[in-house]
């Protein structure tokens, strides 16, 4: 019921309405864009945006540069696991 | 897929399981118990058993306790019933999301009414039911409006969108509820035991994080707002494993690329034009909550189900026999109800846990036997 899935505007179809075409997959759908746009982001501006799409609705812009952070964390979490565990065999050697 | 395929790698969960049971063991050696994490949303309970997530910890040390964050799953009996009831007025077109449909009422569900002749419809978007009101003028379309906050904006804005347009054939039937109350109710009952939350992601997309601050402050409790991919779900749970074993309890935020601190101010400002708070509201299997659900403004009369329709409006109790309000609770898992599996089966469900798939219910039947096989291989079990 509250899953969004990640599309990208590639459109804008009806700027009064704060309507544009979105591209998930490969499908292709109008949603409405009223909850990603303000006076610093106009519907224009939008086209490119990555969105998380519920419900026929732009929720959300995927901020691409946390996605990214979160993503090196994890990395780091891995390679910090990687030398503890080399130490480890070290130390059982 | 971007934003999803990243949040998938084998390799970094098993990273994180390994630092999630480093942290755990320890912490649930102390308490004599396992840590219990509640993931509040339905959509969590839906990841962590599509993947396995569950199977991959160490049993004796991390319990999920699934929460009530399933609105199709916490809707009672007597508003489907309403909800039978206006889809046979041959007037109308009812409309509402696929979830919806197979939940039993008493009269059955509205997937039953549809085959009695009932002019039910599927839409993926409150959108689609507008426009099924532009196309059919002689007809009175109902959108059978349900999910907490995360829906809650679509809905206003189609309502506000009906305004401008002037369409007079369209009306919400209201029964959006909100999380926070319902919380609140978790945390304040006697036998509590659960040590922290993960936080659901989409709703706090538009309510932000601020409105979980009690649960930190208050109760003592860490809870960390999380997206729906495996990975976002492991490093969750490690952060406030973390945050246990580091004596801290904060309000974190793992899902940034989603949730702005505040939330999302469009979103808000569409859904408190249109909706008002409820003075109760009746949850199945948790009874009736305080300020828990949301009605529609005055102001938007002409667009509410409620006032336009004479509905039964009568409670109806859950089936004796089911223990829905039990495993919402965390009391019992969904396999210990006496109806588990027998009498309520996802083809044929009694309690509402069993109808949505992201009832705990119907994710211990689809994917609980890979607990079962981990069970008989020795690592793991249902518990």
């Amino acid at each position: 019921m509250c899953l969004g899935i990640p599309g990208r505007v590639i459109a804008i179809t009806d700027a009064g309405n704060k309507l544009g075409m979105v591209d998930v997959c490969g499908v292709r759908r109008q949603i409405n864009l009223a909850c990603v746009i303000d006076d610093a982001h106009t519907v224009d501006s939008c086209v490119g945006d990555w969105v998380l799409v519920h419900v026929g609705f732009a929720m959300s812009r995927i901020d691409e540069h946390e996605a990214a952070l979160t993503l090196e964390l994890l990395q780091q979490l891995g390679e910090a696991q990687n030398e503890i565990d080399a130490m480890r065999q070290r130390q059982e050697h | 897929m971007r934003f999803t395929d990243e949040f998938r790698d084998p390799d970094k969960a098993r990273t994180l399981v390994g630092e999630i049971a480093r942290l755990a063991v320890p912490l649930a050696a102390a308490r004599g118990r396992p840590l219990q994490v509640m993931e509040i949303c339905g959509g969590h309970t839906h990841t962590i058993f599509r993947y396995g997530l569950k199977g991959m910890l160490p049993q004796d040390s991390i319990e999920f306790v699934h929460g009530p964050g399933c609105p199709v799953c916490v809707l009672p009996m007597g508003r489907v019933d309403d909800c039978v009831a206006l889809a046979r007025d041959p007037r109308v077109i009812l409309t509402t999301f696929g979830d919806a449909m197979r939940v039993p009422g008493s009269q059955g569900s509205l997937l039953q009414a549809k085959a009695n002749g009932a002019d039910v419809r599927m839409v993926y978007s409150p959108l689609d039911a507008l426009q099924l009101a532009r196309v059919n003028p002689e007809r009175e379309v109902v959108f059978f409006a349900l999910g907490f906050e995360t829906t809650m904006p679509s809905t206003a804005l189609t309502v506000l969108q009906a305004r401008r347009e002037g369409i007079r054939n369209f009306s919400l039937f209201c029964n959006h509820i909100t999380i926070v109350p319902t919380l609140k109710a978790i945390l304040d009952s006697a036998d509590l035991r659960l040590d922290g939350f993960i936080g659901p992601g989409h709703v706090s997309m538009v309510i932000g994080n601020r409105p979980y601050d009690f649960i930190a402050q208050v109760y003592g409790r860490p809870i960390v707002v999380a997206g729906f991919e495996p990975l976002d779900l492991l490093q969750s749970l490690w952060m406030v494993i973390k945050q246990l074993a580091e004596g801290r309890c904060e309000v974190e935020n793992q899902y940034k690329r989603i949730v702005a601190e505040d939330g999302n101010e469009q979103a808000l400002a569409a859904l408190t034009e249109v909706f008002e708070l409820r003075e109760f509201f009746e949850w199945r299997g948790l009874g009736s909550i305080d300020h828990s659900g949301v009605r529609m403004r005055k102001e938007f009369a002409a667009f509410d189900a409620e006032r336009k329709f004479s509905m039964p409006n009568v409670a109806v109790a859950d089936p004796k026999s089911c223990q829905c309000g039990e495993v919402l609770k965390g009391l019992i898992k969904p396999h210990q109800c006496k109806v588990f599996g027998t009498a309520c089966t996802p083809e044929k469900p009694l309690g509402a846990l069993m109808v949505s798939s992201e009832g705990a219910c119907a994710a211990y039947y689809q994917f609980g036997r890979i607990d079962v096989k981990a069970h008989r291989a020795g690592a793991a079990g249902l518990t």
